[in-house]
Order: C-alpha cells, then sequence, then structure tokens
C-alpha cells in the first residue's frame, strides 16, 4: 500500500482518540460547563474497559459480548467521573476550572494504581484482535481500523446531527449561551447540564478505553494517555464547537503528532531529530492561532459558548 | 379563601439563597468537617485498592498514621516536606494576583517551565565562562524575562480582542513543554534527550540546601501579600476583578491592569523555575514543573487567593502528598496513589464551600408528593 | 357587539417584604380590546402584571379567565392559560435565529423540523403585518426586531391575551406606528393587548380603555375616548403631597457647568441624547425628571467621561476668581503661559507676569499666595475620561444609579471604598488608608450609617446604607459639581431625607446640584429648578416655586417636535 496512504490511516486511527475526547468536551462546553477533567476522565475510561476486560478477558464469553462488557465498563467509569463533576459544578456551584483539575488529578492517580494492579496477558493480548475486527487479520495499517474506530466517527457525526438538528440540540445550546433564557422558556438547566455533561464524559472516556486496547495496544499505553486529553480539549477549539469537525481536527493532531516518527520511513524527506518536538508543538500552536483569529474576527457562531465558565443561579438573575 | 390558595402554591423541595454574611468559625468547621469526611472516604477506597490493606484491615491505623510519618518521621522528610511546600507556594503565589483580577492563568505550568528552560539555557551556554555569582543573576534574569514573555503574550491578545485567556494559557504550556523537548533534542545529540545534572550555576547552601529557597518563598508570600492589600497596584487589581465598570467609573485603564498583572504573574512563574532549575535539580526536562502549575490553582483557590492562607493550603496539599506517598512504600502500591488521595481531599473541600456561601431551606412539613419532581434549581 | 370578558383580576395583593406593591386591585380585561396600564415609575404596574404571567404569584386575590379561576404559577402555566407577556427586557438567546428563538421551550410530538418553524413564523408575521426574516439571527437584529421575535414567541405558544411591557421605550416613531397597527390587527382577530406605559399620547392613540394605577392601588378605569390627557395625568400624579423638605433660596448663583448641543449615540446607534443645552448652576439644586431610560443616565454619564459624545460642548467653569493660584494641578510651565496670557494679578490687583524671574522666585511668589487669578477658568470636559477631568483639579462628584455596580466595590470595606476617588494619592506606592478611614469613621457617625464597623464589605449593608457610603464618598471630595441619580431610590424615609438634607447642605456651600429623581413630589419641593426630558431631548426646564406636578407630568410625556418631523 501506498506510504501516504498508511499514514493517513494511522493518523486517523490515532485521531480517534482525541475525536472522543473532543466530542465529549464540546457536549460538556455547550451545556456552559468547561470541563478541565476530561484528562483524568479518558483515563479512567481505559481504566474501567480495562478493569471489565480483565475479568472477562479469559471467560470464553462470545468475542462480540466481550467487546460490547468492555465498553460498558468503560462508559461507567467516565460517567461516574462526570457525575462527581456534575455534582460539584452544577448543584453544588463550584469553580469549573478546580473541580476540573481536581478531577484530573483523581482520575489519572486512580488509572495508574488500577492499571498497575491489572494483567496485560488478560486485558490485553486476549481481547485486542476482538476490537480489531473487520481488518483484524490485515497486515497493512487498515488493521488499526477497528469497532472502536468507527463507533468514534459515528458518534461525532451524531453529536452534531443532535446538537444542530434536533430539538434537544437547540435546547441545550440555549442552556449554553444562556441559561437565564432558557429557564424563562422552561427548559430544565439542571437536568440538561448532568445529561451533557455525564453523556460527555462517558464518550470521552471510550478515546481512553480506545488508546488502550486497540491504537497502541500496549501495556504502556496508560502512562501516556493524560496528554491526550489535554489535546482533546484543544481539539474542541480548533474544532470550534462542532463534533464533525473533530474529524478533520484530529487527523490534523494526529498527522502532525506521528509524523515525527513516520517521515523518516518516507524516501527522500530528511529531518533532524530538533525537528521531531517543534512538529508536535504545531498542533497547539495552530488551536492558538486559530483561537486568535476567532476572537479577532469576532463571528459569533465560532466563539465559545456564552455562559462557558459560569454557574447559574436563578436568583442571582 | 386565599389560605387554600396557598396550599396550592408549590414550593420546590429544597430551596436555596445565598448567605449575606460568613462567619468564619462555621466556615472553618465546614472545611475541617469536610477534610475529615474526605480521609474517610480516603480509607474505604483504600480498602478496595491496596490488597495489603484488604487482608489486614488491622493496619487501617497506619494507614492514618502515614500522613503523619510521611512528612515528620525523619528530618530529611520534614526538609523534604518544607521544599516541596515553598516550590508549590511559589507557583501559587505567582497566579495569585491574576485570579484576583478574574485572569483565569492556567498556564502557570508553562509559565514555570519557561522560567527553568530560560535558567538552564544560561547556565548551559555561560556556566563555567562566567563567575558563578553573575551566572546566577543572568539566569534569574533570564527565568524572570522567559516568564513574563509566556504570561503577558496571552494577556496581550486577551486586553486587545478579549481572547479566552483560559484556553490560551493552557495551550501555552504545552507550547513550553515541547519548546524544552526540542532544546533537549539540540543540547543532547546523543539522543538521550537527557541534559543530566549540570556543573555550574546552584544557589549556595545556608546551612541547609533548601534553606534558602524556603526563606525567598516566604518572603515572597509576604511581599505579595503586601503588593496585593497595601498598594495601588493591588487595590486596581482588586477593583478590576471585582467589576470592569467600578474601574471605568474611577479612572483606572482596565487593559494597563491586565497586561501589568500578567507581566507580574509570569515573572513570578519565572521565578519559580529559577528555584527549581538553580535551587534544585540544574537540569531541565518537560516534567521539571511537575504538573505543580496546576496544582497550584488549586492551592490558589482554597486559600481564597490570600498568599497568607496559601501558605496554609500548600501545606495541606503537599502532607497529603508525602503521606500518600509514604503509604504507597509501606503497603506496595503504585507511586500515583497520592494523586487518588489528593483528588478525593479536594473534592470534598471544593464541595463544601457550597455550604459555607449558601444557604439551604428545606420545604416545610406541608410536603405533597407533587414535591419529589422539583430538584434543586 | 357585546363584549365577552377575558381576564379578571379580584383584590390581588403583593407585598415585598414591608412594601405593598399593590393592594387589593380589580381589573377587568375583555376580548377583542386594547387595555393600557397608566401610572409612575414604581406605581405597580409591572408587577401586577407579572402575576398574570406567572413571574410572581399574588399574596391575595384571585384571578379569572373566561369567568374560571385559575391558579398562575409560572410562565408555563401561563403559556397554558393562552396568556404571553412580552418584557422589557428581552429573553432571547442571541446566537439562535428568529425561529430558533420561538420554538425553544415548546414541547410537540411533532419531530423537530427548522423549516417547518420558519414558514410558520413567516406565516404568523404575514398574517399580523410584521416584517421579520425567520432565519436571521438576533444579534443581527434591531432592537424593534427583538421585540417582533419576542411577540411572535408569544404568538407561536398560542397567548390569547398579550401584556406588553413598555413595548414602545426603546423604539423610533416609525417603528412605534407599525408597532400599533400590529397591535390593531391582534384585537381584530379577538385577542386581549394590555400595554404597560406612561406616555400619553400613545394611551391616548392606540387604547380602547385605560386603568390608572397610583402608588400599588387601581385609581380608576376610563374609556379613553370619554377622557383627555390632563385628566389622565391628574389621576396618575394625584393631589400633591406635603413633604416639607427644607429649601432655601439659592445665594449667588453662578454658571457652573455649560452643556451646549450635546448629542449622544450609544452602542446600538440609537440616538440617546438629542441637542441637549443646559446650564447648572452653583448654589442651586437642578432636578432631571422623566421617564425612567429617557437619558438620564447617558446624560451624567457623558458629563463625567465615561461615554464619549458625537458632537456638542461641556465646559466647565472652575470658580478660581480671586484667589490664589496653586502648583497643586499646574506645572511651572503651565503657570508661566497663563501668566503670559494675563491670567494672573497680584493683591494690588497688578498684572503678574513672572517676566525676568527665576523659577524659583516665581515658585516662591505663587507659593506665598499672593498670586490671584483674574477670573474664574474656563475648562473643556469634553473628551475627557474621568482621570483626566481629575487631575485638571476639577472636583466633579457622581453619584450613579447603579450602587454596588459602578458607584461602589460590594466585597470591599466601607474604607476601601472611601479610597477609590482618592487612592492615588501619595508619592510612593502604597496606599494610605488613615485618612480613608478617618473619613469612613466620620461619614458612619455624621450620616448614622448602620454598620459593624469600617472593615464590613459594603455589599452586606443594607441599601440605605449603602448609599450613605456613596453620597459620603462623593460629597467628602469637596465637590464644585455633584450630580446624582435616583439617590433615595429603595430607601426608607429616615434615609431618604438625610439624603436630602445633604444635597442642600452641598447647595448652601455653593456646589452646583444635579439630581435624577422619579419622585415628582420631591422633586418638587427640593430642587430650584426641573429640568424636564423625554426621549433623550429637553422638553423644558421650569422653575420648580411655581410649577405643578400636573405640568411636569405633561412636560415628561410631551413628545419630542423634532420626533415628529423624522417620521
Amino acid at each position: 500500500m501506498n506510504i501516504w496512504l498508511n499514514f493517513l490511516i494511522d493518523s486517523l486511527a490515532f485521531g480517534a482518540t482525541f475525536m472522543y475526547g473532543s466530542t465529549g468536551e464540546i457536549l460538556t462546553e455547550k451545556a456552559g460547563h468547561l470541563n478541565l477533567g476530561i484528562p483524568g476522565i479518558m483515563c479512567m475510561g481505559g481504566a474501567g474497559g480495562c478493569l471489565v476486560l480483565n475479568m472477562i478477558g479469559k471467560s470464553g464469553l462470545p468475542p462480540f459480548l466481550i467487546v460490547i462488557l468492555g465498553i460498558l465498563g468503560s462508559l461507567l467509569l467516565a460517567m461516574f467521573c462526570g457525575l462527581i463533576y456534575s455534582f460539584l459544578t452544577v448543584s453544588l456551584r463550584a469553580n469549573q476550572n478546580v473541580t476540573g483539575l481536581a478531577l484530573t488529578t483523581f482520575g489519572v492517580g486512580l488509572m495508574k494504581v488500577i492499571m498497575s494492579k491489572l494483567d496485560a496477558t488478560v486485558y490485553l493480548i486476549g481481547p485486542k484482535m476482538m476490537y480489531r475486527w473487520p481488518f483484524a487479520g490485515r497486515q497493512d495499517s487498515l488493521q488499526c481500523l477497528g469497532v472502536l474506530f468507527f463507533l468514534a466517527i459515528i458518534i461525532a457525526l451524531l453529536a452534531s446531527w443532535v446538537l444542530f438538528r434536533t430539538r434537544v440540540g437547540l435546547q441545550l445550546r440555549a442552556v449554553g449561551e444562556n441559561p437565564a433564557t432558557a429557564d424563562a422558556v422552561g427548559i430544565n438547566v439542571t437536568r440538561y447540564k448532568y445529561l451533557a455533561t455525564c453523556i460527555g464524559s462517558g464518550i470521552a472516556g471510550l478515546g481512553g478505553f480506545y488508546y488502550i486496547i486497540d491504537y497502541m495496544v500496549s501495556q504502556e499505553a496508560y502512562l501516556s494517555l493524560e496528554a491526550f486529553g489535554w489535546l482533546s480539549i484543544a481539539l474542541v477549539i480548533f474544532a470550534l464547537w462542532r463534533p464533525h469537525m473533530t474529524i478533520i481536527g484530529s487527523t490534523v493532531f494526529g498527522f502532525l503528532f506521528s509524523c515525527s516518527s513516520f517521515i523518516t520511513n518516507i524516501p527522500g524527506i530528511q529531518v533532524t531529530m530538533a525537528a521531531k518536538p517543534l512538529l508536535k508543538m504545531l498542533p497547539y500552536v495552530v488551536t492558538i492561532i486559530v483561537l486568535v483569529i476567532s476572537s479577532i474576527r469576532n463571528k459569533r457562531e465560532n466563539q465559545p459558548p456564552a455562559s462557558l465558565g459560569l454557574s447559574y443561579f436563578r436568583e442571582e438573575r | 379563601m386565599s389560605t387554600a390558595k396557598k396550599s396550592q402554591v408549590r414550593e420546590p423541595l429544597i430551596h436555596l439563597s445565598k448567605r449575606a454574611s460568613v462567619n468564619p468559625v462555621r466556615a472553618w468547621a465546614i472545611r475541617i468537617a469536610a477534610v475529615v469526611l474526605g480521609l474517610i472516604v480516603c480509607g474505604l477506597v483504600a480498602f478496595l485498592l491496596i490488597d495489603k490493606l484488604n487482608e489486614n484491615p488491622g493496619r487501617i491505623g497506619d494507614f492514618y498514621e502515614a500522613f503523619i510519618k510521611g512528612s515528620f518521621s525523619t528530618s530529611r522528610k520534614l526538609w523534604k516536606f518544607l521544599k516541596n511546600i515553598a516550590i508549590l507556594l511559589c507557583i501559587s503565589l505567582a497566579l495569585t494576583p491574576a485570579f484576583r483580577m478574574r485572569f483565569w492563568n492556567i498556564g502557570g505550568e508553562g509559565q514555570t517551565l519557561v522560567g527553568v528552560l530560560g535558567a538552564i539555557a544560561v547556565d548551559f551556554y555561560l556556566g563555567g565562562l562566567i563567575p558563578e555569582w553573575l551566572l546566577l543573576i543572568l539566569m534569574f534574569a533570564a527565568a524572570l524575562l522567559a516568564g513574563m514573555v509566556w504570561g503577558v503574550i496571552p494577556a496581550l491578545f486577551k486586553a486587545k480582542w478579549g481572547t479566552n485567556e483560559t484556553l490560551f494559557t493552557l495551550m501555552m504550556n504545552y507550547v513550553a513543554t515541547f519548546l524544552v523537548a526540542y532544546f533537549l533534542v539540540v543540547w543532547v545529540p546523543s539522543g538521550s534527550s537527557s541534559l543530566g545534572k549540570l556543573k555550574y550555576g546552584k544557589l549556595p547552601s545556608i546551612g541547609n540546601d533548601y534553606l534558602l529557597i524556603i526563606l525567598i518563598v516566604l518572603a515572597l508570600a509576604v511581599g505579595l501579600y503586601i503588593y496585593l492589600n497595601y498598594t495601588k497596584h493591588g487595590y486596581e487589581i482588586n477593583v478590576v476583578g471585582e467589576s470592569v465598570r467600578t474601574a471605568q467609573y474611577v479612572g483606572i485603564n482596565e487593559k494597563k491592569v491586565i497586561i501589568r498583572t500578567m507581566i507580574l504573574s509570569g515573572a513570578l512563574c519565572g521565578l519559580a523555575g529559577y528555584l527549581i532549575a538553580a535551587g534544585l535539580d540544574q537540569t531541565v526536562t518537560t516534567e521539571s514543573a511537575g504538573g505543580q502549575g496546576f496544582t497550584g490553582i488549586m492551592v490558589a483557590w482554597l486559600g481564597k487567593f490570600n498568599p497568607l492562607a496559601m501558605i496554609l493550603t500548600s501545606a495541606l496539599i503537599q502532607l497529603l502528598n508525602q503521606g500518600a506517598a509514604q503509604i504507597s512504600q509501606d503497603f506496595d502500591v503504585s507511586g500515583a496513589f497520592p494523586n487518588v488521595i489528593v483528588g478525593i481531599i479536594l473534592f470534598f473541600i471544593i464541595g463544601s464551600e457550597f455550604f459555607i456561601n449558601y444557604e439551604i431551606h428545606f420545604r416545610g412539613h406541608h410536603s405533597h408528593a407533587e414535591a419529589g419532581k422539583e430538584t434543586v434549581k | 357587539m357585546e363584549k365577552q370578558l377575558a381576564l379578571q383580576m379580584r383584590g390581588i395583593t403583593k407585598r415585598f417584604g414591608p412594601v405593598v406593591a399593590n393592594n387589593h386591585v380589580d381589573l377587568d380585561v375583555y376580548r377583542g380590546e386594547i387595555l393600557a396600564i397608566l401610572g409612575e415609575n414604581g406605581c405597580g404596574k409591572t408587577t401586577l402584571m407579572n402575576m398574570i404571567a406567572g413571574i410572581y404569584f399574588p399574596d391575595e386575590g384571585q384571578i379569572l379567565i373566561d369567568g374560571e379561576e385559575v391558579v398562575i404559577r409560572s410562565p408555563k402555566d401561563a403559556f397554558e392559560h393562552k396568556i404571553g407577556m412580552i418584557h422589557q427586557h428581552f429573553k432571547l438567546v442571541d446566537l439562535f435565529t428568529a425561529a430558533e428563538n420561538v420554538v425553544l421551550g415548546t414541547e410537540t410530538k411533532e419531530k423537530y423540523n427548522l423549516k417547518a418553524v420558519n414558514a410558520e413564523v413567516a406565516q404568523i408575521a404575514e398574517r399580523y403585518g410584521f416584517k421579520l426574516d425567520p432565519a436571521k439571527k438576533i444579534y443581527d437584529m434591531s432592537v424593534s426586531e427583538k421585540q417582533t421575535v419576542e411577540i411572535i414567541k408569544v404568538l407561536y405558544r398560542g397567548a390569547d391575551i398579550l401584556i406588553l411591557d413598555e413595548p414602545t421605550a426603546v423604539l423610533t416613531p416609525q417603528e412605534i406606528t407599525r408597532l400599533f397597527d400590529v397591535l390593531r390587527r391582534m384585537k381584530e382577530d379577538g385577542k386581549s393587548i394590555i400595554i404597560i406605559t406612561h406616555k400619553l399620547n400613545e394611551v391616548m392613540e392606540v387604547s380602547d380603555r385605560v386603568a390608572i394605577l397610583r402608588r400599588g392601588e387601581h385609581i380608576a378605569t376610563v374609556n379613553t375616548a370619554e377622557t383627555n390627557e390632563a385628566q389622565l395625568t391628574e389621576m396618575m400624579v394625584g393631589k400633591k403631597i406635603d413633604l416639607n423638605i427644607h429649601r432655601s433660596a439659592p445665594v449667588n448663583a453662578v454658571p457652573r457647568l455649560i452643556v451646549e448641543n450635546l448629542n449622544l449615540y450609544n452602542n446600538e446607534g440609537v440616538h440617546v441624547l438629542k441637542d441637549i443645552s443646559f446650564t447648572a448652576n452653583g448654589g442651586e439644586i437642578l432636578g432631571i425628571a422623566g421617564i425612567a431610560g429617557s437619558g438620564q443616565r447617558e446624560l451624567l454619564e457623558s458629563i463625567s467621561g465615561l461615554q464619549p459624545v458625537a458632537s456638542g460642548k461641556i465646559t466647565f467653569n472652575n470658580p478660581k476668581k480671586n484667589r490664589p493660584v496653586s502648583f497643586f494641578h499646574k506645572s511651572m510651565k503651565q503657570v508661566r503661559a497663563l501668566a503670559e496670557k494675563g491670567a494672573f494679578h497680584d493683591r494690588n490687583m497688578n498684572d503678574v507676569t513672572f517676566h525676568g524671574m527665576s523659577n524659583k522666585a516665581v515658585r516662591k511668589w505663587v507659593q506665598n499666595g499672593d498670586v490671584l487669578f483674574r477670573e474664574d477658568e474656563v475648562m473643556n470636559l469634553r473628551d475627557k475620561d474621568p482621570l483626566e477631568i481629575r487631575r485638571l483639579g476639577i472636583h466633579l462628584s457622581f453619584v450613579p444609579e447603579d450602587r454596588l455596580g459602578m458607584g461602589l466595590v460590594g466585597s470591599m470595606d466601607i474604607t476601601d471604598n472611601m479610597m477609590l476617588r482618592s487612592y492615588r494619592k501619595g508619592r510612593l506606592g502604597f496606599l494610605n488608608r488613615k485618612k480613608p478611614k478617618a473619613q469612613a469613621e466620620q461619614i458612619i457617625k455624621e450620616l448614622e450609617v448602620s454598620t459593624p464597623g469600617v472593615s464590613t464589605p459594603v455589599r452586606r449593608l443594607s441599601g440605605g446604607n449603602v448609599q450613605k457610603v456613596l453620597v459620603g464618598r462623593e460629597i467628602a471630595y469637596t465637590p464644585k459639581v455633584l450630580m446624582a441619580a435616583y439617590p433615595v431610590r429603595g430607601l426608607d424615609i429616615n434615609s431618604s431625607y438625610t439624603i436630602y438634607n445633604l444635597l442642600n447642605r452641598q447647595k448652601e456651600n455653593g456646589v452646583a446640584v444635579i439630581y435624577v429623581g422619579e419622585d415628582l413630589d420631591v422633586l418638587l419641593e427640593l430642587c430650584d429648578r426641573i429640568m424636564v426630558i423625554n426621549g433623550g431631548a429637553i422638553t423644558g426646564i421650569v422653575d420648580a416655586r411655581n410649577t405643578t406636578k400636573e405640568e411636569i407630568g405633561l412636560l415628561m410625556t410631551k413628545t419630542d417636535e423634532r420626533k415628529e418631523e423624522d417620521a
């Protein structure tokens, strides 16, 4: 297969990690909550899935069931984190930045403790091929595209559809833009905030699970997961708060992030070692440029949700 | 007639209102209760996570004892405890002026890291070529300058175009990380990307290796307390943070204040970087700031942005950190265990603020079935 | 045709703490009519309507719709009874289109289809003669378009009774005409329209009946065709009440602040101040009367340098005649330049030029206090920010309407709030809290501020005490001009009288006091002259001693003639 095509597919596959993360974060931000706990949540999602696989990996259950139970485990633990975050920030009106950072501290720590106790031969070696369906047997890079990869794309597209084409999405966006108005027209602001945050967290958690079990397939993978959580938050800005844009954005990010290792394989291109970190820096620089340009252009549709980061208390109108 | 009508009025099950005044004794009682509750939950979580505790529940006493042991059992641990407090406190102090102005600088990590990088760059290129005292001064200047630049860039965009500072400063952290990675590749051509400890540029030891750092940070805490509470600049920061309209009403140029304050905030992060570089590590890695830029945000917030109170909150965080590290050593669990403990305690303290600031009224006894539908709003 | 009752209110009472906002109000609304609710600011019009719209719940009384008693606890309940209210402050999501805002929060089983909603919105608009593009974003809209969206939002939910709170306050004359056309069309459609207003000409133009409220009570409901403006004004303002505010005759009233042909446009490009010209004299209280939002706030803010004006002049006569020159706000260079122009004289009325004198000698002479100004200093205030005005040495005090959002910092204590104006004093970078603290203590003592101490955050004080702190600070600045916007709003009687006395004392000290108020009785007893504005233009300046409430009431509602020309 063409080396460039391989490269593209690998970038896509790598990008699916942040695709999950940023789609989840977009849902949360659209409800007006900047969740800096996403890195922790992604870690916990990874841990949750692996924890379940550690129990059933060698149980001889049908492969599809193992796949589904793993996903459920991942969702469950990530949504639990989302619940902690929403309880603190929505019901108890705590500072979102501080709560998010505490959640990241907690989630990253707990994941490392959990993962250190799991047996990689059980949760990883057995189930990995099941998640690579339908291309598991192939030798080229198509083998990287498994169930969870396609799920990422479906979720990103579905999230965009819900946000921009349905009544629920309209009401969710109203909550994030102007909760007082949403409240006045009879929308249950608290319910929307809770649901968006918990579902968003669940989606983000799948990203962590995908990265460990499918993309990296390594027992050290979890150690580098936190960084991709932060990259996911960056990707939200790059995608201008549109989930379908994360598909493109995550590919670009994946491309820039992994091209440093790929690029040496391409004949005719010479790069020094020093260029690698600079290439990896690019996603963040590009994100800053996007952030600055959108604030200068001041096009209303490309701005963060207007009430992002602010608690809503009805009696403070 | 009217009484019958009133009973039909659906009061929510729980009604919230903001407290007009906060009783400090009550507030502290709530906070302490939250920490105690958090520690109990930590114990429960420990049963789930720590095999040795699960097998032998009698060791729960050791578990709690470790929090004391971790910081106070030997003088080496005590000094380490004090040093850790100093560095964390320094970073959170640096962030405080920005937070007082409601400028959400979550770029402390990056600003500190470029501070380390600036100091080490000077050390790397000039170490041994010039006198040690001059080297230390140049390292100091480079660290402050680097932190300042990193801090002022988002501030300029915020002042000019209102660019979201939370997201901007967050991104600057990663740019800093990879900038360090770049220089490591340039400086260490072997490919190991590990610079190793440099020979020159070490702050002198006065009795104890850490004492100078601790004294510098203590002086900084007092100095910043004075700056924020007793100077015109500090006063302007408070006014801008509270209400931009009031600032305009009395003729304060809020843009100027934003930029000036972020120069200070960034420079102080640079100072933290200098202390790490010249006082402790004599080297730089992408992990030189070690996440303390983020922890510092929580320390500052917990200390209500009061520099003196932050001495206590940073001590609390480091006490938990070292205690939990002791636990992971004693009970043979992952080195990440302290994060779990700190996270849980933080959740409880964060949550407790609600009970300090809000009053909760439960609906009286005349509630009826319909009430269940209403939730906290 | 027999008129059919749509809505009845019986004995509605609403209290907010000790304040009775509505006292046993009875009101009938028929199908197919436009009912105007007329009254001064704060007479309880909006509160009454909020109880029909589900924002407040009445303490006493009944609401009947189509003859049946109903309970309205939330805006949702109101919609179920086909009642919709268009509030003065629009509740719209800026980022959404008109149609998206209209459909927001409605629950139907139908599939969400924006195209269908667009069509439906367009259809409602067409039916009543609105001009509205359903796909236009709110942030691109003018105020009038936003109001249209709010009205359609209510109609989309099937309202038969529409309440409009001050719908014309933000509209141009042409837009008002268009709105009234729409309202008439809705009336013909059988809907009941209630408009809250205090503009008499509009009441006469559009309504079928008028209900007059005064101080929370229903005075009368009359058929518009059988009444006139004078009668309505009388009912609206009531008989003059004697308040016994001490008022002295102005002594040595001299022009202090002169405003000429001032024009101001707000951020949305609306012409909010139109050719304002007046003079405020030292030793006199100039009252400004007008309906809330007629440009009072903008006028005071543009004088104090917070809003850049489009055209016009603002000049300040600094009372310096025969007073010693000082270096306090002037450099040596400026002093020499002024001397060159012949601005100074010595104790013997001889010209002072400083020719051939060293700086040292000049400094000594000036500091001895023997160099005097020949005339008052004339200073231009236009295009100067508050700090520049201060640096010129002009003592201009301003008590803004928004006490805790602008005048004071809520989280700071009384001492620190005292410093807001003066914290820059002193050479070093440090604050000096000694004087502000003494000042705070003095204000607490003299104005009887009830507070635990000087270090209590002002947010914790009651409204009256907050205002005393603010007014006290502005007066402590020894102003030459003191502007106060609604300084007694929300205050109890005792605190109000404290404020009146303070203003009077300032006037006796020769300060030019500008008082923006809403209670006509107070304006009549406190002020020397009253300037009435409506729609950003002056409709008259009258002598407070020789005028009546009715005259001012008419001026307040008089339509600006220029406006008519525009239309």
